[in-house]
């Protein structure tokens, strides 16, 4: 028997990944693991990797216990809990020495599991299962409960806080409650008996999870859209934003139907593709509703002609983006932030658009309100480019609050009243000078119609194919971006370096850059951070690259798109820049980061742009 | 094309409708189609309708999608909002536009390349939703603004100005939206206005997706002789079926309708449609049955005309199956559109 992982240092502070076959009801297993360990006031991620599949293939669960509240993924693992037959070879050789495996020693065990450097510990959970519940079905299931209880007693995890858990979920149904609790005693029981428990590697009661939640991003994003006063979300299923729409429609059936009439403030239109979904806003949106659509890159993809009549007859929009691997179908269930230029620019013809980064699942719900201000105040449609790992895993963050004094800024829109006291009403005349013209809505007053097309148009809404007045437009729209600047979130900017050496990132990186920030300090590499939320860019953002002279560029996809923006669109001299990227479609860890840096500055000054290794 | 804009001020003679509009308020900017095209007789229809209806401009929302026919959206109701959307995606905005608020009239003006080719899926799945518009299909058989390809409309036989003959059958919209269960379809010609205007009238005030298909000859590419959608050709081979009169709720009826040979249909706002009867067997209340009798009479080239299928109480409307609020989405006060501090204080209490 290999020693085990020296141990106080490691309470609280360790990777626990649950390999499975996907459709077994694994998830409310580890998610039961998980939550207990959040309540018992230690700070958790957890990322799930499930194959796009609905039964049969396998899927893992990675639980990282983080003391000090790390929000990126470990690359290591410390406990494998081995479930899949399937993958068990891959799993064993990824556990990290002197760590444990856990697997089901019903039968023989596999040679594949040998391994003399780790603890390997055998429960008999199927025949435990057998002996116990009667139904094929059932087995599978509970004997999922089973290795919870197992893991409950390794933990050394408080068994009132399962039991409410489990209460919670099968309150209302005492057949289900029983059998949950008596599989999790089944696991529990026999691992306090036949094995050392609690292991080195366990969970201790801290205080640091008062005040958060766990939540993913696109429930925090449906539940945005709810509170902006979104009223028609228009959809067509995708992988990994559909949970956003589920949540949306969910909520609004909570808090948007009338309790006397059953009348609903909202329409959820689930269109035959991403090209009537778009359509849909649009339409709804020119009439005055607030409207989203939820999509990946795929549905981007399609959009594209509709996106640019939106900018080019300034029509507002907000469309999240929940990126998933590219290119083509790609790998739908793993994330990657490889749409970030396909965005930016989308549709023929000159165009740019605003786009958002939430970096985590608090985040999702204020910038879904932020960007209906922004389609609004500047008619034009606004992405929220948000990820799978964001969308879809749960997040441990602030609990979210809500200012009752918000009023949604629903931009230049004239009244009847406002229209009668005008002269002529024109749709594109910028009487403001800031770029950003006057709008009605139909049904207003006849005094107020136009033509909405997204043909060549004068000032006044009139078709035109005369180059003087389409430029006269067309430079209108560049300065509207202009404006844009002025409405968008600043950067988040992190100080604790020279003020030269630095790193710029965007979104769900976030957690790995302020992780490898913490280790290369110990390190005594001090770096600063900037972290972009949004697109147009702010002088802050400018001000920080001119002042920085190395400047890493940390982002999730090959081709380096955060970095040819800046490039793009700001001053910033091109051989400043150096890429980090990671585009295995895994979460980012920040041991990519800390290498890259730490290799770069020894061999400086020959810093190059070369892909760090992504995890597995 | 006309080349003189017609002056703003009209004469103080010319009639005016209960809201006090001459025809003259209902036209729009000046059409840039073929002198002849049957397009403008459409737009002239149109006009006609909204004004007989008593429409106020601002309650129509005009949309159309590319092409010669969505042009027209621009020829008429200048005081009506319009959108000019990207080809063949009409329906989805219409979609959209009808969401945010049901207050509204909708009438979608589109080609046969625009609905039956590039936007196929979008007519299928407007009609599928039935969401409540007027949908008219100016139908030519062919590309005009591209110069003269067949559209998807054209028929077996039929040639083109080039002398080529098209081979593939052709989609037929009627029978197409007869066949998804479309609650208001009817067929006519541009040359036909004493039809067409109280059909638009009709379909403006159905409770649901309303379909026209408008047989509309293209002058300069489809004209000639061989064409199965010339002006000449048309009037040998359209039949019409029925003639629909269109009575106001308010209006007495003033025609005497021989016995049995006519019917009515009450629509959802009290008007009604009274169905002249120009085939005895007819009844465009079985949708079965007008299926088989069009689909017989196009096998000899006829275009069977008028109000083919009319299903008033059907219950599939979109905000009836949504059941939005009475009061249009875009007009509910944020107050109750928001849930307040508490409600998300208490929320999440879930995710603890």
């Amino acid at each position: 028997m290999p020693s085990s992982v020296s141990a106080p240092d490691r309470v609280n502070d360790f990777v626990v990944k649950f390999a499975n076959v996907n459709g077994t009801g694994s998830a409310s297993a580890n998610s039961l693991i998980m939550k207990t360990i959040f309540r018992m006031g230690v700070p958790v991620t957890g990322k799930n990797y499930f194959p796009s599949n609905i039964q049969g293939l396998p899927t893992w669960y990675e639980i990282r216990v983080t003391r000090d509240g790390h929000a990126a993924r470990s690359s290591r693992v410390d406990i494998m809990v081995a479930m899949n037959a399937e993958t068990y070879q891959r799993d064993v050789r990824e556990v990290v020495s002197g760590g444990y495996l856990i697997y089901d020693s019903t039968w023989p065990r596999s040679t594949l599991l040998q391994r003399g450097d780790i603890n390997v510990l055998g429960v008999p959970l199927a025949q435990l299962v057998n002996e116990n519940f009667d139904g094929v079905r059932n087995r599978i299931l509970l004997k999922n409960i089973a290795y919870a209880g197992v893991i409950a007693a390794l933990l050394d995890l408080d068994l009132t806080v399962i039991d409410a858990l489990l209460r919670e979920s099968y309150g209302k149904k005492p057949k289900l409650l029983d059998s949950n609790s008596r599989a999790l005693k089944l696991g529990y029981e026999h691992a306090k008996r036949h094995l050392s428990c609690p292991l080195p590697l366990h969970v201790k009661h801290l205080d640091k999870t008062r005040g958060y939640i766990m939540i993913d991003g696109n429930t925090a994003a449906g539940l945005g859209c709810v509170y902006a006063g979104a009223t028609v979300g228009a959809w067509y299923p995708i992988t990994p934003s559909t949970s956003l729409m589920d949540a949306f429609k969910g909520f609004c059936e909570r808090y948007r139907v009338d309790a006397d009439t059953g009348e609903r403030n909202f329409a959820v239109i689930q269109a035959e593709d991403e090209l009537a979904a778009i359509g849909m806003v649009l339409g709804a949106a020119w009439n005055g509703a607030r409207a989203f659509t939820p999509t990946s890159g795929p549905g981007i993809s399609l959009m594209n002609e509709f996106i640019g009549l939106a900018y080019y007859a300034e029509v507002p929009a907000v469309i999240f983006d929940v990126q998933r691997v590219g290119p083509s179908t790609g790998m739908p269930t793993r994330t990657q932030q490889a749409d970030i230029l396909l965005c930016a620019y989308a549709s023929h013809g000159d165009t740019r658009h605003v786009l958002l980064f939430p970096a985590n699942a608090e985040e999702c719900f204020y910038m879904a309100v932020k960007a209906f201000d922004l389609a609004e105040r500047l008619q034009t449609p606004v992405f929220v480019l948000s990820d799978l790992d964001i969308g879809m895993n749960d997040w441990m963050c602030r609990e979210l609050k809500w200012d009752d004094a918000y009023q949604p800024d629903r931009g230049k829109v004239l009244s009847e009243q406002e229209l009668a006291s005008l002269d002529k009403f024109y749709r594109y005349v910028d009487r403001d000078e800031d770029a950003i013209t006057y709008r009605t809505l139909p049904g207003t007053s006849s005094k107020g119609a136009y033509f909405t097309r997204g043909s060549g148009h004068n000032q006044y809404g009139g078709y035109t194919e005369d180059s003087t007045e389409y430029q006269f437009v067309l430079d209108r729209l560049k300065r509207k971006f202009v404006t844009a600047a002025r409405y968008v979130p600043e950067p988040e900017i992190l100080g604790g370096g020279d003020g030269k050496l630095g790193i710029v990132s965007v979104g769900s990186c976030d957690g790995a850059v302020r992780e490898a920030i913490e280790v290369l300090a110990r390190q005594k590499i001090a770096v600063d951070y900037m972290r972009i939320k949004a697109f147009p860019f702010t002088q802050q953002v400018e001000t920080w690259l001119a002042s920085h002279t190395t400047i890493f560029v940390v982002e999730q996809n090959r081709d380096a798109q955060l970095r040819a923006l800046l490039t793009l669109e700001t001053q910033v001299e091109k051989s400043k820049l150096h890429s980090i990227l990671s585009y295995s479609g895994f979460p980012m860890s920040c041991d990519p980061i800390v290498d890259r840096i730490r290799a770069s500055l020894a061999e400086e000054p020959r810093l190059s742009a070369v892909p760090a290794k992504g995890p597995r | 094309m006309s080349f003189i804009n017609k002056p703003k001020v009209a004469h103080p003679s010319l009639p005016k409708n209960a809201l006090g509009l001459t025809r003259r308020q209902y036209e729009g900017s000046m059409s840039t189609l073929c002198a002849g095209c049957g397009h403008d007789s459409i737009t002239a229809a149109i006009i006609e309708a909204c004004w007989e209806l008593d429409m106020r401009p601002e309650q129509l929302v005009k949309l159309s999608g590319i092409g010669c026919s969505s042009k027209t959206t621009a020829y008429f109701v200048s005081g009506s909002h319009g959108f000019n959307a990207v080809h063949g995606r009409m329906p989805s905005i219409a979609s959209g536009a009808n969401a945010a608020n049901r207050e509204l009239t909708y009438i979608g003006i589109s080609g046969d390349g625009d609905s039956l080719s590039i936007g196929m899926g979008q007519l299928v799945h407007a009609i599928r939703r039935n969401v409540s518009m007027l949908y008219l299909i100016e139908n030519n058989g062919v590309y005009g603004l591209t110069k003269g390809q067949f559209s998807a409309s054209a028929d077996i036989g039929s040639q083109a100005k080039r002398g080529e003959v098209n081979r593939s059958p052709p989609i037929d919209p009627v029978l197409l939206a007869l066949s998804l269960g479309a609650t208001f379809v009817a067929r006519s010609f541009s040359g036909d206005k004493a039809q067409l205007v109280p059909l638009i009238k009709a379909g403006l005030r159905h409770n649901g997706f309303a379909l026209i298909d408008v047989l509309s000859p293209c002058v300069t590419f489809n004209d000639h002789e061989g064409s199965t959608k010339s002006y000449t050709f048309t009037r040998e081979h359209y039949h019409a079926a029925m003639e629909a009169d269109f009575v106001a709720p308010q209006q007495s009826i003033s025609v005497d309708y021989p016995l049995g040979e006519s019917t009515e249909v009450q629509l959802h706002d009290g008007s009604r449609v009274i169905l002249r009867k120009l085939d005895a067997n007819y009844d465009p209340t079985d949708r079965g049955a007008a299926y088989a009798y069009i689909e017989g009479k196009l096998k000899h080239n006829e275009y069977v005309t008028g109000l083919i299928h009319i299903n008033e109480s059907s219950s599939t409307e979109f905000h009836t199956v949504n059941r939005t609020s009475q009061t249009p989405l875009n007009r509910v006060p944020f107050e109750r559109l928001t849930p307040g501090s508490a409600a998300l204080e208490k929320l999440m209490a879930r995710y603890r």
